[in-house]
Formats: C-alpha cells, structure tokens, sequence
C-alpha cells in the first residue's frame, strides 16, 4: 500500500482492507509510536469537521508525526479564488501525503491525479469517506468477531449519507451479508450503490419502519435525517420522528446487537440509548484514531 | 428509389457518409464531432424517409474520414448509425458503430456537485450498460442517465 492513494472504498481490495484492520488491532494495544518522526502530514479541510480531523490530527500527533493544515476553506488562499488543482499542487511540495475533505465530489480523486504525494479522501460531498468506512469495519469486526455473515439495517438518509455507501460497497466485499435497508422514500439507497450489492449476489431487503427490523440485525447502522434533503418541507415534518431510536425499540432485539452512528448525532438516537450496553458510537468514534494509524503507517510505508 | 432520395443530398466525390442518424440526432452529431467548425463542404438532411427507421438524418463530410475511436462518440446519441468512407464516389468501407467502453472529455457529468463541473477538469466515465445508456462518472461516482446527458 506504500504510496498509494485511499480516495475509494474500492481502491484497496478485502484483503488490503482486513489488512489495514490487523494493524489497526497493533495500535489499539499500543497506540503511542513515534514512527513518523521524519513526517509531515497536510490536513486540508475545506469543509468543517470534528471527528475525521481531529482523530487524524491524533493519529498523526501520536506517532510522532508533524501536521499542517487548515481547518476551514476560509483561512487559505481558497477564500481568494485559488483553485484545488494550484492548492494541491503547492501543498504537495511541503508534504508526504495529504488528508483532505471536500465539499465536491470527486475532489479527492482529481486532487490524487495531479498529487506526486499519496492522497487520503477524509470525505468528498456526498460520495466517499473511506476512513470512515474503515473504523466501521473495525468496530463491526471488533464487536461481532467477524465481518462475513452479518445481518446490518442502514436507517435514515441512505442516499446522500457517504459513510453509508462506502461501507456497503465495503461489506459487499465479505462473505453472506444481508442488508436491510431502512429509509424514506425519498432517500433510498442509490441505485450506483445497490450496483455493488447485487454484483456480489447478495440480497438487500428495504423497509421504511425501523421497528421492521429490530430483531434480525447484528448491526444497526444509524444516520442522520436532515431538512435540507427533502424536496417538499411536509414530507420531513411526516418522517422526521419516525427515524428516532429509544431504549423501547431495543427490547426484542438479539443479544449481539451494536448500534453505530458516524456522529454528529442530532435527535435520531434518544441519549437515554448512550447507557444501553448495545451503544457503541462513542467507542467506534475512538476506534477512528487506529485506523488511521495503520493507514498513515502503511501508506507512509514504515511498517 | 435509392437513388431518387440519395439525390436529394449531394453525393460526395471524398468522404465520409453518415447514415442512418436517428431522428432529433443530426445536430448532437455535428456537435460531437466537432462539425460546427469544420471549413470545407458539409451536407446534412434531417426527418428523410428511411425503410429501416421510418425517418432518419445524413451527414456528408467532404474530404474527411474519421478513426474508430472519434466516430464511436456519436454512438452514445445515434447508436443505428451507419458510417460509409466514400473514395472516388466510390463506397470504400461500410460500418457500424459501436459505443465504447469509456467515455473521455465530450460529455458533461450531470452531478453539478462532481468536481468536473467546477474546476477545469477533462470528464471521464466508464459505460456500465451500453443498451439503456449508463456512464459512471471516474470521479464523483455518480451515474449519467442517457436522458441526462450534456455535451461539452
């Protein structure tokens, strides 16, 4: 993986990708390395973000590495009109590789294209947010002990939500998936992405009441609804509360069960959840910070 | 009566004969291969009566032959055509064409959110269905519904 760029889920094979999961296990139990001593990491957020950059930031900081950076599109030279192509192309001299978030879709893989440093996608518009993708897979294998064979409900926005669609482009990967698909009708999965369910040969079920599918699933994949989605203003006011999770809905479900969110959570999982043994976003949050050790650690190449 | 309608659009002593464009194509053609700026002589016939297709378009460039790779372009709009290279008002060569696997530079992605509408960058798709037309766009991933599709 040395050198390469992470703008895709699909960029790295399952191998690669359970690869990177083995060596995030290595930061875990051991997160402080100073491995990155001689590395300068850019971090180019032209978009805001709490968890993806700073649990990068860590990551880099904890291996001994050195960040540069910005964290709004506002206090670079793009507020002067400075297109991504001569902003990458500068930021590439002073780096060894560069994470980055993107209002755009596909900023990251152009930006990869004219870049002589790898390129990691820390999330482009609506598209891809690979890293993301990785900690899910991290906290699904973690809890579950393995990723084939697992029943996982996605709930909410699954159309413009870009951890959704990496991780089931990831999961397609594994062996004997189910994917139960919960949304309204307006924010159905993409049919570009149900693309990768169906060329695995997998089934997917779609459902628009969450209470469907408490007791079948492993993983429940929760996701933000936001207002600004919906063509017609009524439809949200109708669906909006439908998409809550209490401690209620949990009753009947298995025992294994785990509830992941990409967070920043809004109302859709009512905080009397948080103490319930089956939460577990606030874990998987953290487990962002390994897998981004062993990324920069295998991408950097000193591993 | 082949005859009497090939009338109708001057014959061409060198060049290429585009047949067979569906009805409504015959300007995206023009557009897609870069006809609009072409110097010497042109002709073109819209809504001809055509056994195949009821009515069709024709395009006859004089004094220009195309490679594979620039005329399957037009595929994506007019996927009947026919391309006949005349020499010596001879039919040299008589061939259909074919939509290619990947699609580099001449179509607009639809996505105004994907990076190519906003920065100075050559569009690129991969063609995942060839029959009810699907492009993949290489970088914001987003597919381009034959209904949808712009040219540059």
């Amino acid at each position: 993986m040395k050198n390469r760029s992470l703008v895709s889920i699909n960029d790295f094979t399952r191998d690669e990708l359970v690869q990177i999961l083995d060596l995030a296990e290595t930061f875990e139990a051991n997160p402080r390395q100073r491995i990155l001593s001689n590395h300068v990491v850019a971090s180019l957020f032209f978009e805001p973000s709490t968890r993806t950059r700073l649990s990068f930031e860590s990551a880099i900081n904890q291996l001994g590495g050195r960040v540069i950076g910005f964290s709004e599109a506002g206090s670079s030279s793009v507020s002067k009109g400075e297109s991504l192509r001569d902003t990458i192309q500068t930021v590439s001299l002073y780096s060894d590789l560069i994470v980055m978030r993107h209002p755009l879709e596909g900023a990251a893989r152009f930006a990869s294209e004219i870049s002589p440093v790898p390129i990691i996608n820390a999330g482009d518009g609506s598209n891809q947010h690979p890293t993301q993708c990785l900690l899910d897979l991290y906290s699904i294998r973690k809890t579950q002990g393995r990723l084939d064979s697992i029943d996982i409900a996605f709930v909410g926005d699954l159309k413009y939500g870009r951890t959704v669609h990496s991780l089931v482009i990831a999961l397609s990967m594994f062996k004997n998936v189910n994917f139960h698909l919960v949304s309204p009708m307006e924010l159905k999965l993409p049919s570009s992405v149900k693309k990768f369910i169906k060329d695995a040969g997998y089934n997917y079920f779609q459902y628009e009441d969450m209470n469907e599918v408490m007791t079948k699933v492993d993983v429940l994949y929760m996701t933000r609804i936001q207002r600004e989605r919906f063509s017609d203003p009524m439809e949200y006011e109708r669906v909006k509360n439908s998409y809550i999770l209490d401690n209620m809905m949990l009753t009947d479900s298995k025992e294994n069960l785990k509830i992941l969110h990409p967070l920043p959570r809004v109302n859709e999982i009512s905080e009397n959840v948080d103490n319930n043994s089956k939460a577990y976003y606030f874990q998987q949050a953290q487990n962002g910070v390994f897998v981004r050790q062993a990324l920069l650690a295998s991408i950097l190449g000193v591993i | 009566m082949e005859n009497k309608r090939e009338l109708k659009v001057s014959a061409i002593e060198n060049g290429t004969v585009i047949d067979h464009i569906p009805q409504g194509a015959v300007m995206q053609v023009m557009k897609i291969l870069n006809l609009e700026n072409f110097t010497d002589q042109i002709y073109f016939g819209a809504n001809l009566e055509s056994k195949k297709y009821g009515k069709k378009g024709i395009i006859k460039v004089s004094g220009r032959f195309f490679l594979p790779q620039e005329i399957n372009k037009i595929a994506l709009v007019a996927p009947t055509a026919t391309v006949i290279e005349i020499r010596n008002y001879e039919v040299v060569s008589k061939l259909a064409v074919d939509i290619p696997n990947e699609i580099v530079g001449f179509v607009k992605c639809f996505n105004p959110k994907c990076i190519t509408n906003n920065e100075r960058v050559i569009t690129r798709f991969s063609v995942i269905d060839k029959d009810d037309i699907k492009l993949h766009c290489h970088y914001c991933e987003k597919i381009t519904k034959k209904q949808n599709i712009i040219f540059n």
